[in-house]
This record gives structure tokens, sequence and C-alpha cells, in this order.
């Protein structure tokens, strides 16, 4: 072996070795608990994918596998790569116990780009379900795969797909804080902001471009407002005391915040750029935790004005708030479903802080988790899956529960705690 | 930063002890004891001229400077009130002393809660030194709320020690 050839080897093999080293900043998300009756789905090699830089029928699966609602199909021995419908052999597909296949091809494109192209095919009915063309960079083949991945979710359920979707959440190692924006399967990472000192209550605007947060890095709780774009800063709120729990109403145009400069924590409206404050709760109790209606009518939030910290509900407008909770102490972080009718929220029981729903019109609650440490409950878009913090044997997780409790996963770090998370919203490509 | 605050805490903590660090009342050598007499008792001894009334020690309550709390709540409970007491006559005494009250709270719940509910803690800490004569201008309340737990463990003995106001001197 010449020594031109050994060096290259070497350069080869640390190339290789990066990407490991940026998978151990990835989260990792386990299934733990999974669906009542899965769905059973074959997804078969796409051709001429084997070429690609970045594998699509491998994140696809991974999509699918991970939502606990499908059951993977073994899609390997086939004697010929599928392409088009009249290739699928249906009883081939039946004894493997598939209920839909998909199936696809990539090209790639004269200007470097590819074309990628799927079908999905319902093996009992014998038809195609669904079928998607893109032209796509190199760069969008993951964001690619994980719109099929979606696409294929949507016509076997119903639901939306939350594929194509981010999340932020706080990474705390020692005594440094990371807000980071990584994709929904925990992919790319990015951080936000570094700082020595806390960071909480990540807000994502209604169009994703821009994130609020709480930072300490003043020594106190200022509200703050980045471009995910750009990484420019700007000040939403810092008043005498403390500035907090940001909330963006629907449309984008408003924030709801909690400052204490007025003698206790109230909730207040204000503009983006920190403009037009307006005082929304009054009382010297502790008011807290906003969160808009779907309709942006009313709010949610936290008050210990009946004596313990309860959920209330009240006009964006102010006035007469209505105590929602009744079942014990301790029942805050309310958060709106997507859909408007019901909220989810940490409630107290004994040693346990678990995370809750409760149906407006029935009134009715229903524990989802067991946890003793659990907080920061938020909704997928989608409104079936509750994303929250928690602990296990001392450190911080995040982890996730289906709105009907089966669903469960772990979301976790190679090192430090992970805490604080915010489901980022549905974007159109 | 962190190393930092403990730093200065400890120096703080010792210079209360030392009876140096914050401004303290004047002190004056307590008045000797009297020597007992080797004389046989005589008859009543002319009156003797007592000694000065000694001014007050600094106050020892001075170098205690954390507040504890129950779960959830912010009042001041009475085993406290000395405490509050003695840093407020200090304050009134040294009206150019400025203090900061950082309130905090035990890991459990909702983060955005237990700032507010850290706040209330250091605002009524504040709220009685007002009423016991300190100037407004004197005192500033900040919230960490659950962000900067002294004691890490998970379980009551360290929550209890983070359901905690401290008062801290500034220009320590």
């Amino acid at each position: 072996m010449t020594q031109f050839t050994r060096s290259l080897r070497f350069c080869l093999l640390v190339l290789l070795s990066l990407p490991f080293t940026a998978a151990h900043a990835q989260l990792r998300i386990e299934i733990v608990g999974s669906g009542a009756n899965q769905i059973p789905i074959a997804i078969a090699p796409f051709k001429d994918e084997s070429g690609l830089p970045q594998s699509i029928t491998a994140v696809v699966a991974a999509d699918l596998q991970r939502s606990g609602l499908f059951k993977l199909v073994d899609s390997g021995g086939l004697t010929a790569i599928l392409v088009e419908p009249q290739q699928v052999d249906y009883a081939l597909w039946k004894t493997r116990g598939a209920d839909a296949l998909a199936i696809g091809a990539v090209a790639p494109l004269p200007d470097g780009r590819y074309d990628v192209r799927f079908r999905l095919m319902d093996i009992l009915k014998q038809q195609q379900l669904a079928g998607f063309a893109y032209q796509v960079s190199a760069q969008q083949l993951r964001a690619t795969a994980h719109r099929i991945a979606d696409a294929i979710y949507e016509a076997l359920t119903g639901d939306t797909g939350m594929f194509s979707t981010r999340i932020a959440y706080v990474l705390k190692v020692g005594n440094r804080y990371e807000l980071r924006v990584a994709d929904a399967d925990g992919y790319g990472p990015r951080t936000v902001l570094a700082s020595n000192d806390s960071i909480m209550s990540p807000a994502w605007s209604p169009d994703g471009t821009r994130i609020a947060y709480v930072s300490f890095e003043h020594k106190k709780a200022i509200v703050y407002l980045q471009s995910l774009e750009s990484g420019a800063r700007s000040v939403i709120a810092n008043y005498k005391g403390s500035n907090s729990a940001p909330a963006w109403s629907p449309d984008g145009r408003r924030l709801a915040v909690v400052l204490s400069k007025d003698g206790s924590s109230q909730i207040y409206l204000v503009n983006p750029d920190g403009t037009g404050l307006i005082r929304v709760s009054s009382g010297s109790a502790i008011d807290t935790e906003p969160s808009f209606s779907p309709d942006g009518q009313s709010l949610l939030f936290t008050s210990d004005r009946g004596g313990s910290p309860q959920i209330y509900r009240m006009p964006v407008s102010g006035g007469a708030a209505a105590r929602l909770t009744f079942e014990g102490s301790y029942n805050v972080t309310p958060r709106f479903a997507p859909d408007g009718k019901s909220f989810t929220f940490l409630q107290r029981n004994g040693n346990h802080f678990s995370i809750a729903t409760q149906d407006f019109i029935s009134g009715q609650s229903q524990l989802l988790t067991e946890g003793t440490l659990d907080e920061s409950p938020c909704f997928s878009p989608n409104g079936r899956v509750i994303l929250y913090a928690t602990n296990d044997g001392g450190r911080g997780i995040l982890a996730t529960v289906s709105s009907d409790g089966r669903v469960r996963q772990r979301i976790t770090v190679e090192a430090g705690d992970v805490q604080e998370p915010a489901w980022g919203p549905l974007v159109k490509p | 930063m962190q190393k930092l605050t403990g730093l200065f805490f400890l120096l703080v903590v010792l210079g209360a002890i030392a009876g140096c660090a914050c401004p303290p009342p004047k002190s004056e050598p307590v008045a000797a004891a009297e020597q007992p007499k080797t004389e046989p008792p005589p008859a009543p001894a002319p009156a003797v001229v007592p000694a000065p009334a000694p001014a007050p020690a600094p106050n020892p309550l001075l170098s205690k400077r954390s507040i504890y709390y129950d779960f959830d709540k912010s009042v001041l409970k009475d085993e406290y009130q000395e405490i509050v007491k003695a840093h407020a006559e200090n304050l009134a005494q040294n009206p150019s002393q400025k203090v900061t009250i950082q309130g905090n709270c035990d890991e459990r719940g909702s983060r955005e809660y237990n700032l507010a509910l850290g706040q209330r803690r250091a605002d009524s800490v504040k709220k009685a030194l007002l009423l016991l004569g300190v100037k407004d201008g004197q005192v500033e309340t900040v919230s960490f709320g659950k962000e900067k737990p002294r004691a890490l463990g998970h379980n009551e003995e360290a929550w209890q020690e983070n359901r905690r106001s401290d008062i801290v001197y500034q220009g320590e």
C-alpha cells in the first residue's frame, strides 16, 4: 500500500466518524408502548435508491414505526424492484400480512436534482391509495422522505402527519444551557441559544419562523424573540421583576406574557416588538401560563386566586374567568388542543406530578401518565400526541403519550438533561 | 459564575460572623464584671456607679440570610420573623445599604408557576421589610423559580432546602 493510499484511507476514516459524533448530540426516540391495532405496512425499496446520499425508505419506515401505529412487514427477498402498480403481487403481500405497500422510484434529473415518486397500494382492495411525485435537491431528500411518510400516515389513519415538523427543547449539560431545534425524529439539532444561565418556555410563532423564550442571562427572567432564519434577537419584555411565559396568538400578531411588575404575576398582551402592552388579568394572585384557544378568543391560564393553583379560562379581552379544574390542589400548565375541544395539563396526585387531559364540554379529565416529576406538556399539531418533560433516574428526558394513552415514546440524549419541549407548527412545504 | 456566587456567599457569611461584612451597629466594650471582694462583707458598700449600658452587639441573626417555606406557600412563617426583623433594623439604620431578595422553589411542578411563586416569596419578604421601616429603594427582588436549586436530591430534604428566599447584601 502506498503512502498516498494509507493517508487517503485515514482521511476516509475520519470523515466517516464525524456523523457518529453528531449522532451523539441527537435526540434518541424509542417506542415504549404501541397502539392497539397497528396497521401492517410494507415499504419496498425504491428503485435506484441505493445510489442516493440519503436513503428515503429507511426514513419513511423509521417515521411510521416510531409513530406506534404501524407494524413494518418484511419487504425483502423480492425478485424485482417494484415501481409500477401492475408489478404488485397482491397475493404475496397478503401472505406476508401487509394491509398496505409503498413502492417508489428515484431518478436523477439533468440539473442535478432528483425525481422521487411513490405510490401507496391497498393490498386488500388491490388499488392505489395515494401517489405523489417530487422534484427535489439532494439536501431535500430527507425532508421528502418525511413528506412521503406524512402522505402514507394520512391515507391510512385519516389524521394529518407530523413527520415534517420540528421540536424545540432545552439541553442542560452541567451549567450550560442550549435552546435547540431539531426535526421531529431528533435529526439535525441546531443550537438557537447557548447560555451559562437557564433558558425556559420556548414558544414557536404560528408560522414556525420565530421562537420566543425566557432567558436568565441577565440574572432575571426576560422574554426574548429570535428569528430562526437569521438568528436576530430582540427583547419582548424586560420590566421590573420577572418576565415570562410567552404564548403566541394563533394569528401570530401578539403574545401573551406574564409580568410581575405591578405587584403580582399577571397576564398581559404585547406585540412581538414589545410595544402595545395591555394588562389582561386582574387581581393580586398568581396568574400565569396563558394558552390561546385556536380561534384566538380565549385564554386558558393557571391561577391561585382560589387558594391553590388551578386552571381557568377567560376571554382574551379580559374579564370574568371560569374555573375548570376541581380535582386536587395543584392543576397547572394548561395547553389548548389544536381542535379546541380539550386541553392537557399537569396534575398533582399525592407524590405524583402527571400529565392529564380534560374535555371542555363534559369536564371529564383523564390521567395519561403515572409520572412523579412530569412537567411542560404540549400538543403535537395534529392533537394526537402530547410531548412532555419527565425524569428518569435523576436525568431529565422527554416523552410522548398519545391522547388515548397507548402509544408512548422515550426521548433521550447521550449526556445531560432534556427539558422544556415545544412542538413546532405544521408548515406548508 | 455559580462558583463565584458561592464564594461571595461564603465570604458574606464569614464576614457576618466576623462582624465586619455588613455595616455593624456601633459596638463598645462590655463593662467588665465586678471583681469579687475578698474582704469580709462589710456594711452595705457605698453605691457603685452602674456601668454604662452596653451598646447592642452585632445581631447574630444578621448572619442568617435564608428563609424557608412550605410547599406551594409564600407566607413568612413565625420562626423567620425575627430574622426578617433583624435585617429590617439593620437596613433601616443604614439607608444606603441595599439588598436583593432571591426567591426559589423546589423542583416539582411547573417551571412557570414556580417562577411566579419564587417571585411572590421574594416580594413578601420585601413587603415585610418595608413594613418595618426599610425604604423601597433599598430592596430588589428576583425570582429564580426552580432554576437554581441549592440541593440536588429528589427527596423532601432537598426540596425543603430549595423552597427558600435568600437575602443578599449588595456590595459584599
